[in-house]
């Protein structure tokens, strides 16, 4: 585990980047993760995906999979490849939308 | 809702008549018979659309010709204790508002406590092309009965090409019955001295082999060993085959994986009558629980036992199993008003067959991975490390399973909460020593 500074504020992180304490992000943290993603922009669509990631966390316990988001988000699965083009839209939006890695449920 | 002190029976209905449904009867069955009070009596009833109860961990031998596709079925009925009535039924709805079930026919059953014990089943209808002219002819699952029978066929006459083990989305039932699937596969070549003719490729949606880090690095390994080839990520959109020649597997992401002959375990989703009941289910069908006292999100009266519900655990008969122990004392502590149990810690274990007569053997609950030492305590099978020991445990697991796990018996050194002694903690140097002796908690 590792402390980083992300857009002004320390946050913990796993050892591979994910929230450890998700009440730790803020709305300045995403936009600082994204642009290190690759997306210099977040759209609409970007936070729809990242509030959805961040309530199913919070009502599950786990994020969701790339097809439940593809379902339930409101953005398609293609969609979701050509918002988050690196690493796979399920990880790099949880990675965003700063709470842990999706367990996949094991 | 009948209040306690009445001397009417409360009525316990349980949906689904597996693993978990029928633990859970017979456990209640015991534990109300002990009892003995007239103002404590409960009925119980167990309902299923068939009366096959089927030996789901038999599934993964039948396509290597280990296990009698035959022998792995048993009545339902028949392993339900006197005192639990069985009405084989199609279920067509939950009315949640009214506590009744409604049956195909219209018939309704009235509950007081409903157990939702209907567990997972396969969506193929999800994955574009999955079923299409290559269903059965180079596109198969194993993941059901009929799929693992006709897998079986085409494996004893498959001589040369390449085999793609694809999972198309977590969770699935057993996950690591894929990568038991490659294990028993390449051994199974081997033995008929094809193995230099076919390839084997592991496909899945995940970053390694396995989710948990220390078991999927192992497992990871174990893979290498065996020259079967690991592709990571892929999250299958579509199943191209004609049927008549080699198919491909198309992510989502735009990669191919070429086959000539597929496993695929498709998308899994709870029971559909889970969809038609209103407020029931979650988008695939299964139902928000609580994942310590498993108590449903949906109503306190109804509880949710095994993969019908959507905790974050595995989807396995071990997890039902020490979730029996946790459900069956809540049913009865909210019958009688109390508190409940909080005390479910997603503790899971699981024989994982390599081949050539060895298996791993794993053990982790929500918090703790998967770690090396041994399982129950320092002295035990080992964990984590390939033994001859723990592939005898799995081949005798399927009796302990009819004759002690499903009539309700508390099974000796294996409780609900995951043990810690005899384990090292992922602290400890990551070449771990494997002499017992060496091993601490």
């Amino acid at each position: 585990m590792t402390t980083a500074t992300i857009a002004g504020t320390a946050v913990e992180l796993n050892d591979e980047g994910f929230f450890v304490e998700p009440a730790q992000w803020t709305r300045d943290i995403a936009v600082e993760l994204a642009r290190q993603h690759g997306i210099d922009t977040l759209t609409d669509q970007h936070w729809t995906v990242l509030e959805f990631m961040r309530k199913e966390y919070f009502e599950k316990g786990t994020g969701p999979t790339v097809r439940i988001l593809g379902k339930s988000s409101g953005v398609s699965v293609k969609d979701l490849y050509q918002l988050f083009p690196e690493g796979g839209p399920a990880k790099t939006a949880a990675r965003i939308a700063g709470i842990p890695k999706p367990k996949g449920c094991i | 809702m009948t209040m306690p002190g009445s001397a009417t029976p409360r009525k316990i209905v349980i949906l689904g008549g597996g693993t978990g449904g029928t633990l859970t009867a017979n456990r209640l069955r015991r534990m109300y018979q002990h009892l003995d009070r007239t103002d404590q009596s409960v009925s119980i009833v167990v309902v299923d659309q068939d009366n096959d109860h089927l030996y789901q961990p038999g599934l993964l031998f039948v396509p290597f010709d280990l296990a009698d596709p035959a022998e792995i079925v048993r009545p339902r009925e028949r392993q339900l204790l006197d005192g639990v009535t069985f009405v084989e039924a199609a279920i067509d709805r939950v009315d949640v508002a009214r506590q009744t079930v409604v049956l195909e026919h219209g018939e309704a059953l009235d509950y007081d406590v409903l157990v939702i014990a209907t567990g997972a089943t396969l969506a193929l209808d999800e994955t574009e092309g999955l079923t299409g002219p290559g269903w059965n002819k180079n596109v198969f699952t194993f993941y059901d009965h009929a799929g693992a029978v006709e897998l079986r066929d085409a494996l004893e006459h498959f001589t040369r090409g390449r085999i793609v083990v694809n999972i198309v989305d977590l969770p699935i039932k057993c996950p690591v019955a894929p990568l038991e699937f490659c294990f028993l596969a390449d051994w199974f070549f081997e033995g008929r001295g094809h193995r230099d003719d076919i390839e084997i490729v592991y496909a899945t949606p995940l970053d390694g082999a396995f989710t948990k880090p220390i078991a999927s690095a192992k497992l990871t390994e174990l893979l290498d060993d065996k020259g079967i080839e690991l592709v990571t990520e892929f999250n299958t959109g579509e199943v191209r085959s004609t049927g008549g020649g080699p198919g491909v597997l198309v992510g989502y992401d735009g990669r191919e994986v070429p086959f000539d002959l597929a496993v695929v375990i498709p998308l899994h989703s709870g029971a559909a009558y889970v969809g038609r009941s209103e407020g029931l289910g979650d988008e695939l069908n299964f139902v928000p629980t609580d994942p310590h006292t498993l108590q449903s999100r949906v109503s306190p009266n109804i509880f949710v036992i095994g993969d019908a519900a959507n905790v974050p655990a595995s989807k396995a008969g071990s997890v039902t199993h020490f979730e029996g122990e946790v459900l069956t004392e809540n049913i009865a502590r909210f019958l009688d008003g109390e508190n409940l149990d909080a005390s479910y810690d997603g503790h899971a274990n699981c024989f994982i067959e390599t081949g050539f007569g060895k298996a791993l053997l794993i053990d982790f609950n929500y918090e703790t991975e998967p770690m090396a030492g041994h399982f129950p305590a320092a002295v035990g099978l080992p964990l984590l490390k390939e033994s001859r020991l723990n592939h005898l445990g799995k081949l005798m697991f399927q009796s302990i399973y009819w004759h002690g796990l499903l009539p309700g018996r508390d099974l000796p050194m294996v409780g609900a909460a995951m043990p810690s002694r005899g384990k090292r903690s992922p602290d400890a140097p990551s070449t771990p020593p494997t002499r017992p002796e060496e091993t601490r908690s």
